[in-house]
């Protein structure tokens, strides 16, 4: 790919991944946010990290199945990080506008409510991937290391779909259509790497 | 009898020393914005350093509108609430859980307009002397309509205040006769999948039901609701008639009902057949009964700014006067 159009896509995914920072500023600056800004600011940065992490997610199976958009690689470390943006957000959100920064009220939270234990637990194990994503680091790991660390990132998507499960009223579907999509995605790779297989058997 | 009897419906006897006139009123509500206004000014200056936020409009100042004349002639009432800052019309009419037309809480504003609220009658069913079917206008004229403040409290933990229009339950259910044998009331919601389009978005067994112990239903305090800010209820707000139990979770407080049956059993209800261990039948606002996956101990006011949302919650809701006496030697931990 020419330097010029991957500068001009990077630009475009960039542009796209800030679409809901720049609705949830917009909305703030001239009061759109709804009758309840702070739920509308927590559910909105939640839901956009949890999307971009099924995106960035749905890079590798791509490449499998169309190896022409191999390229896509050079975009998924882009999607991650602003995944963690979002959904650093969102825990700020829930930190400043629901806990006021109070202490008391986040640990008595976090023991009580299992859908804020989960949810701190699916942005905690964002954290080593977000600090390891630099180029520096997956030299210093090695990338056989690096991606079995970077494995982590599925039980942080499960861990953040059971958050919103469990944060909706019981009977609520809300939360389905993300959840068959990850769910696809993840059948998608034993699917995958068992054609793959195959593939290296007929050619032997 | 607690309640002043008009003798008639238009509020012609209201003396004309009580009313408030409207341009004073307009006063009242623009000075009330001005002063939030300088208030959450000086909030956010103080803040706007850490937060870089001066202009984060809806957080500090939230949207608040005047709206226009009501429709409904009302009378005041004694059993209104005093002293709380009414949620605004828009919040009111804008936030609403009402799933058959959506689940998302903005959804029903857009989505309840093809409610078809008129024709439309109330069936009475069950153990009465006879069944029969009331007439919304039969409804609307049976007993004076009264302004009613209530707190609303969410089992979501948000709250509302709003001033509803209705009279008390217990006069629609006198007209209903109800046999000595009858001991709990059902409600039934309107349902039609060709109006309620958005009933799949949950897998609740429609039509919503919901039902109260006779003596809660009789209290005076249990209104039957036909408006809010004395104007006729949006439909997103359960046009034309339902009930407001300002004691309770929102959730019993059946909207858009058209059936109402009275029985010797405790009914199903729709709550608390979904999750009985997350929705009780009574249903009280108890702050010492936690929601299984959240606590019930606060709550957020809808229409503050944000970071003077939070407030403590009152064991029934702050209406134990008029209600504890209806539990007492119940346990409430179990019978939530």
């Amino acid at each position: 790919m020419k330097k010029s159009t991957l500068i001009l896509l990077k630009t475009l995914v960039w542009a796209a991944c800030l679409i809901p920072a720049a609705r949830l500023a917009y909305g703030a600056v001239t009061n759109q946010l709804g009758a309840d800004p702070t739920r509308t600011i927590t559910f909105m940065s939640g839901l956009a990290a949890l999307r971009l992490l099924v995106i960035s997610l749905a890079i590798t199976p791509t490449r499998q199945l169309f190896p022409r958009l191999s390229w896509l690689v050079r975009f998924r470390r882009l999607l991650g990080l602003f995944a963690f943006f979002y959904a650093s957000l969102h825990l700020m959100a829930y930190v400043g506008l629901y806990s006021y920064f109070d202490p008391g009220t986040m640990v008595h939270d976090i023991l009580k409510r299992r859908f804020i234990t989960v949810g701190i637990l699916s942005w905690l194990l964002l954290v080593p991937l977000a600090i390891t994503s630099t180029t520096g680091w997956i030299r210093r790991l090695g990338g056989r290391r690096w991606n079995q660390l970077h494995k982590l990132v599925y039980l942080s998507v499960c861990l953040g779909l059971l958050h919103y499960w469990w944060q909706v009223k019981t009977g609520v579907l809300a939360p389905l259509d993300i959840t068959l999509i990850m769910a696809l995605l993840f059948l998608a790779r034993p699917v995958l790497a068992w054609r793959r297989r195959r593939a290296a058997q007929q050619r032997a | 009898m607690l309640l002043r009897k008009p003798n008639a419906l238009d509020g012609s006897d209201i003396p004309s020393s009580e009313i408030t006139p409207r341009k004073d009123y307009e006063a009242f509500l623009q000075e009330q914005r001005s002063r939030r206004r300088f208030l959450a000014g000086a909030a956010a200056t103080a803040g706007a350093a850490a937060l870089g936020a001066h202009s984060i409009g809806s957080l500090f100042e939230p949207e608040q509108t005047v709206h226009a004349a009501g429709k409904l002639q009302t009378v005041p009432s004694p059993l209104t609430t005093h002293g709380e800052q009414l949620t605004s019309y828009q919040d009111v009419t804008t936030f609403n859980n009402f799933y058959e037309f959506g689940v998302d809480k903005s959804a029903p504003a857009h989505n309840a307009a093809g409610l078809p609220t008129r024709p439309w009658s109330v069936h009475v069913t069950g153990l009465v002397q006879k069944e029969k079917t009331i007439d919304i206008d039969s409804i609307l004229k049976l007993h004076a309509l009264e302004d009613r403040t209530y707190r609303h409290r969410c089992v979501e933990a948000w709250s509302m205040v709003i001033p509803w229009v209705g009279y008390s339950l217990s006069e629609l259910i006198r007209e209903c006769q109800p046999l000595s044998t009858a001991k709990y009331v059902q409600f039934y919601s309107y349902f039609d999948k060709k109006v309620d389009k958005w009933w799949s978005e949950s897998y609740i067994d429609w039509p919503y039901s919901e039902g109260l112990r006779m003596d809660e239903a009789m209290n005076p305090l249990t209104l039957l609701t036909v408006g809010l800010y004395g104007d006729v209820l949006p439909n997103q707000n359960g046009a034309p008639v339902r009930v407001v139990l300002p004691w309770k979770y929102g959730f019993k407080s059946a909207k858009s009902i058209v059936a109402i049956k009275f029985l010797a059993k405790q009914p199903p209800t729709t709550w608390n057949d979904m999750a009985p261990n997350e929705y009780g039948f009574y249903a009280n606002v108890n702050p010492n009964v936690d929601h299984p996956r959240w606590s019930q101990k606060t709550e957020r006011r809808i229409g503050l700014p944000f970071y003077a949302q939070r407030r403590n919650t009152l064991m029934f809701n702050g209406y134990g006067d008029f209600v504890a006496s209806m539990y007492n030697g119940m346990d409430l931990r179990r019978n939530f």
